[in-house]
């Protein structure tokens, strides 16, 4: 039964990691998720000092308000002047530091394992249940990540058109009236959102690569949107299934064995992609090369 | 003040706020150059795909030595660059999530090989762990020499090739034309980044590591409009964020040297963004307000010198103004 709810953590992590991470890398804000995913480190802390305890829900609350303020500084110091990219390293870097500090000064008061919160742990997760009225309904992160995935697909699906446009057209989609700023922070929400409740799970530093890996192998193997986020969310359940089995017969890290597999994916659909695969594209240029005179 | 000369009494401490200081010193120098060719996020890259490089070195000889940790992970970080210019060079995929790719998957197969030595129970796996955290207090006399030798080395290079740095961080098409090797000195420059992240990291650790290559270069950029003064003032700004991070925390109990060294690192660049002059926020405030005056006052004196009515010329003026 173990194995089945590791399992299925994985997957449901990796499916909504994987629909809102095809957004981040057609925007080319892929690293926007790794900031995302260490300056919640903050957020996590304070909200543990406040409500004192290891609920989800207010971490949930302290890390998602951490992801769009995040969010906002980026753009506010790459409006002063700054390029995006050192905006982003000066922001997540300065949060997480302010996390660490914040960790070492309660740390005596405190029961927060800065090794879990980084790298998850996730087969401790199919033990942290939740019961409701006497009743045990299976483990929290479960629940978390599921409601997560719902809510990215919900509003993936309703605002289907709105995101797609901002994500190619953004200019256009300001022309037609779409607010391009609320849908920009809607999907940074998402982000954040899927971010923390992947937390326990794969930990703050592999979330980035559940966002960015699967969705990055989708893009080479499809050019149609909707697509790319079936075929992301598919690699990423799947990475997470064969990452499972490959750390139980190593007898290593389950987050870092389904990344290493996500990683391996990658390097396949780059590779041998009918569309963009460089083998063949390799193929085609000497063909190409032998063929005229 | 005396407290903090007292505290200097003591090797330990001199050790550590040398080494964070030459750590700063280097980084800010090479962050520069990586911020004006838009790399700011290499660094991070670059001491994320350091772990798999340590592991298998550590894997393969069994010795927990800084020497061979560093020639693991320099030589990671060299395929980790090789991977992330493939990726782009070869498919539609941008930089930016070449990065991640690059990044997330070389961190997570170090956190397998990591997780496989621990099991095994061959090593023993706080010095591994320290190495990713990093740990300032933990530097010793021959690592601070390490990083002094390293530091005056990439410094050197720097100098040496100043020229060429300049023109590649600026132009790197006309470099080309010049007939400059840009393709070596690309890697040159990676080659060094990698060198810098490699021996910071013992100190400070993964994340932080990028921070330092990245916010001291960012505030110099407020300061200066001239590459050699942002190079020289970056290293500076590193160097006292170095100190300061050191003297907080030995001064103030039990707090981490690296995290505090990037919050005085980022108070300095909140700072700049604010008060530098001319590119500051207060700056461009102050220079608006007074080209808005300026304008007004001389609206209002072409519509009083236009006609003769001053009393309706000064309405108008407002109304200008207000518009």
């Amino acid at each position: 039964m173990n194995e089945f709810w590791i399992i299925l953590t994985g997957i449901l992590a990796a499916a909504s990691c994987g629909a809102v991470g095809c957004f981040l890398v057609l925007r080319k804000m892929a690293m926007i998720g790794d900031a995302i995913s260490h300056s919640v480190l903050p957020g996590i802390v304070i909200a543990f000092l406040i409500s004192g305890s290891r609920d989800s829900l207010p971490m949930l609350l302290g890390a998602s308000v951490l992801g769009l303020v995040t969010v906002f500084l980026i753009q506010l110091f790459h409006q002063q002047g700054v390029q995006s990219d050192a905006s982003i390293g000066v922001v997540f870097t300065a949060l997480f530091s302010a996390g660490v500090v914040l960790v070492s000064l309660y740390t005596r008061q405190i029961d927060l394992d800065l090794d879990c919160v980084l790298y998850g742990e996730i087969a401790y997760a199919a033990w942290d249940t939740l019961t409701v009225g006497g009743v045990d309904i299976g483990p929290k992160s479960v629940w978390a990540l599921g409601i997560a995935l719902i809510l990215n697909l919900t509003l993936i699906g309703i605002f289907y058109k709105q995101f797609k446009l901002c994500a190619f057209d953004p200019a256009l989609a300001a022309a037609l009236g779409i607010p391009v700023a609320l849908f920009h922070y809607m999907l940074m929400g998402l982000v954040s959102v899927t971010t923390v409740a992947s937390f326990e799970s794969v930990g703050a530093i592999l979330v980035v690569g559940m966002l960015v890996v699967p969705a990055a192998t989708a893009y080479l193997l499809t050019e149609r949107l909707g697509l790319m986020i079936l075929y992301s969310m598919g690699i990423g359940s799947l990475s997470a299934v064969l990452g499972y089995i490959a750390a139980s017969l190593l007898d290593a890290s389950i987050a870092g064995a389904m990344i290493s597999v996500a990683g391996l994916l990658f390097i396949l659909a780059f590779l041998f992609s009918p569309l963009q695969g460089y083998v063949w594209k390799k193929l085609r240029q000497r063909s190409k090369a032998v063929q005229p005179v | 003040m005396n407290g903090f000369f007292e505290l200097l009494q003591d090797p330990n401490v001199r050790s550590i706020l040398l080494g964070c200081m030459l750590l700063g010193l280097s980084s800010g120098v090479l962050g520069s150059f990586a911020y004006l060719r838009k790399q700011s996020l290499m660094g991070d890259a670059l001491s994320h795909a350091a772990l798999p490089g340590i592991c298998i070195a550590f894997m393969l000889t069994g010795v927990k030595s800084v020497g061979i940790f560093l020639i693991g992970a320099a030589l990671a970080g060299l395929i980790a660059t090789f991977g992330i210019g493939w990726i782009t060079r070869h498919s539609k995929i941008k930089q930016d999530a070449a990065l991640g790719i690059v990044l997330s998957v070389f961190f997570g197969f170090g956190i397998v090989l990591l997780t496989r030595i621990q099991h095994s129970g061959s090593g023993n796996q706080s010095g591994l762990d320290k190495f990713l955290f990093g740990q300032a207090a933990a530097l010793n006399r021959d690592d601070v020499r390490v990083m002094a030798v390293v530091s005056a080395i990439l410094i050197a290079v720097c100098i040496l090739l100043f020229k060429e740095f300049k023109l590649l961080s600026f132009d790197p098409g006309f470099a080309r034309g010049m007939g400059m090797p840009v393709g070596l000195l690309d890697q040159l420059m990676m080659l060094l980044l990698v060198v810098a992240v490699v021996v910071g990291i013992q100190a400070v650790g993964v994340v932080l590591m990028s921070a330092l290559l990245i916010t001291p270069a960012v505030s110099a950029r407020y300061w200066t409009e001239r590459l050699g003064v942002m190079t020289a003032l970056s290293g500076l700004f590193g160097a006292l964020s170095g100190l300061a991070g050191t003297w907080i925390s030995t001064a103030g109990g039990n707090l981490p040297t690296g995290p505090l060294s990037v919050l005085a690192a980022t108070v300095w660049f909140l700072l700049s963004v604010l008060f530098a002059p001319g590119r500051g926020a207060a700056a461009k405030l102050l220079l608006r307000r007074s080209a808005r005056r300026e304008l007004a006052s001389a609206q209002t004196r072409a519509v009083i010198a236009a006609s003769p009515a001053s009393s309706g010329a000064q309405t108008m003026g407002k109304g200008e103004q207000q518009a």
